[in-house]
């Protein structure tokens, strides 16, 4: 019995170190590929033991900072303003569905959860979004369309507040002569901090990752998110030389650009702010997504 | 008569901030998937731009009789099904198996930190994907082409044109960046199972396996059948950044890695054909939202409170 306890524990060890591996593997891979000289990647190809080091690529998104470091700051934008503004909308309409005594609330919380199962597509969602909306080339395109407020969000609030905000608590509090208002933010919204943490980081998440709104609604440059930018940068590396200040990379003298590293350095940039947080998340991403998926 | 009508007017009155409060979201709700619902008229119309896109003619079915007429759609179609259904079966496999590893593990720092790194590849997006992949993939100065495949003494491939690698290729980074989160959810209810059972097995001398088989899966089905049904619900639609992205929109690549969003996609924004891509959208919510129902209806009878409605 005991040897057979000792073998399960070693083998899940070594399975887990393995997979663990195979998920940190390509991460390291791109991080040491961002400083590697670029004649070493070209005759060698990205390797994890590189023949020579280089910071050159940093170096270049230092120097011609502008199109990085703007859309860095767009990115950065989008998240905190996204972010807030939907845990605002979010709670605002998940709170009234939690009260169960609010007439014609079953009206507007199927009108929510319909919007689960059927949607309108890609084609009508664009043509309503630009020709209506005239969202094209706007900051609002990176954070309106489809991200702003989910129904999953929505429903699960909706059910952390109805089952750990007692509505005796509600009550009396509106028998003391307090507003909806005032119920909502010095009432709920404090007992909530946990669903307000998982939803506002799975939605940060979201604004920080999001391409697809980039891809389809904009065409400005200096709107671009990084996520945009790299995936601009993917099919097309003179897209940087493009939208250079450096006089040399504009004229379009592209051998001094080292393109191969640059595309990883940039890569490593955007995801550096995450990892650098995710230890201090870890703890509610987990417990989060258990959450969600037991309840959505 | 009065008086009730009196008691309405006070009864909204006093509900009045609450509808208040719900208001910007109701309102986006219109804006970002009422509208969009009622737009799918454009899927029956053939778009003219010098009529404008509202003014444009109808012209009944004719967008789907062209769309179902190519091979296109049954390509898209086999190719959702196909690649959702590997996803399905390998990442229940996967999740499962890695949960029930982890929970094997007495160490609580090294369970935490295997998850931990498990999950770093839900936290990024597809195009960081991307570019994982393409420094593998690379033709000119990929890892596989550079220094894996010369050590084996095989000739380098042209990954992104050939089409017969990549629905392996798919689905592998479908497991990678989906593995962490099925496992989390699969942990949690491992670790939601009586201990008591295990310690009554092990009394009777059942070995570890015996009691994976015998008490762990069986006492976590109902989760994996829930889970499963839910994606079942979502056969019709995929992931498009990990059709799109991953295989770098390359165009030698469509008859392995096309699928429904995605040509929904190319049609809408690559073609300017606006009226097929909304009547492939349409093809695929309608479908989409009766398999919803269907495996909803599934998730019902075996358990009420799994059910999404």
């Amino acid at each position: 019995m005991y040897r057979e306890n000792r073998l399960w524990q070693w083998g899940s060890h070594i399975v887990l170190l393995l997979l663990s591996l195979a998920c940190v593997g390509p991460f390291l891979l791109l991080f040491i590929s961002s400083i590697t000289d670029e004649q070493s990647i070209i005759q060698n190809g990205y390797s994890f033991f590189p023949k020579e080091i280089s910071f050159a690529a940093y170096e270049y998104i230092w120097q011609q900072s502008s199109l990085i470091f703007n859309a860095y700051g767009i990115t950065i934008f989008v998240t905190v303003f996204g972010t807030a503004a939907s845990l605002l909308i979010t709670s605002m309409l998940a709170y009234p569905l939690s009260r169960r005594d609010l007439p014609g609330g079953n009206i507007v919380a199927f009108l929510l959860f319909f919007t689960l199962l059927f949607n309108g597509g890609l084609a009508p969602t664009y043509i309503i979004y630009t020709q209506l909306f005239h969202i094209k080339n706007t900051l609002a395109a990176l954070i309106v369309p489809g991200l702003l407020m989910n129904g999953f969000s929505v429903m699960m609030m909706r059910g952390f507040f109805m089952t750990t905000v007692p509505s005796s608590v509600l009550e009396s509090a509106s028998i003391d002569g307090a507003t909806e208002f005032t119920i909502y933010r010095k009432i709920v919204l404090p007992l909530s901090l946990p669903i307000l943490a998982v939803v506002g980081l799975l939605q940060g998440l979201m604004y920080w990752n999001d391409w697809f709104n980039g891809l389809i609604y904009l065409t400005n440059p200096k709107l671009y998110s990084l996520q945009t930018v790299m995936n601009q940068l993917m099919s097309n590396i003179q897209f940087l030389a493009n939208n250079s200040k450096v006089s040399s990379l504009a004229s379009g003298s592209m051998q001094e650009l080292p393109s191969e590293a640059f595309r990883m350095a940039i890569a490593v940039i955007s995801i550096a702010p995450i990892m650098i947080a995710y230890p201090f998340f870890q703890k509610y991403f987990v417990k989060g997504l258990a959450f969600g998926a037991v309840k959505g | 008569m009065n008086s009730r009508l009196g008691n309405a007017r006070k009864k909204i009155w006093k509900y009045s901030p609450l509808y208040l409060m719900m208001l910007p979201g109701v309102a986006y709700l219109l804006i970002n998937n009422y509208l969009p619902m009622y737009g799918i008229t454009i899927a029956f119309k053939d778009i003219n731009f010098a009529k404008g896109i509202w003014g444009s003619d109808w012209n009944g079915m004719q967008n789907f009789k062209f769309l179902f007429s190519s091979s296109d759609a049954y390509l898209i179609t086999r190719n959702t099904i196909l690649y959702n259904t590997a996803f399905i079966v390998l990442g229940l496999i996967a999740g499962v198996g890695t949960a029930i590893l982890l929970n094997e593990i007495k160490n609580k720092l090294a369970v935490k930190f295997y998850q931990s790194v498990l999950l770093l590849p839900y936290l990024i997006s597809m195009v960081l994907v991307s570019y994982l992949v393409y420094s593998l993939l690379s033709v000119n100065v990929g890892l596989m082409n550079k220094t894996i495949l010369p050590a084996l003494g095989i000739d380098p491939v042209s990954w992104y044109n050939e089409p017969k690698f990549w629905p392996f290729i798919l689905v592998i980074v479908n497991l990678w960046k989906g593995i962490g989160f099925s496992c989390v959810v699969y942990l949690a209810a491992i670790i939601g199972i009586d201990k008591d059972y295990y310690e009554a097995a092990m009394l009777d001398g059942a070995s570890k396996w015996q009691q994976i088989r015998k008490i762990t899966v069986p006492l976590i089905t109902p989760i994996i059948i829930m889970m499963t049904l839910l994606s079942i619900g979502r056969i019709f639609y995929s992931d498009f950044g990990l059709f799109y992205q991953v295989p770098m929109n390359s165009g030698a690549l469509f008859s392995t890695t096309n699928v429904i969003d995605t040509y929904v996609f190319r049609a809408l924004m690559q073609l300017g054909d606006i009226g097929m891509s909304a009547a492939a959208g349409l093809y695929q919510s309608v479908v989409g939202f009766i398999l919803v129902i269907l495996s909803n209806y599934a998730v019902r009878k075996l358990s009420k409170d799994n059910a999404l409605f």
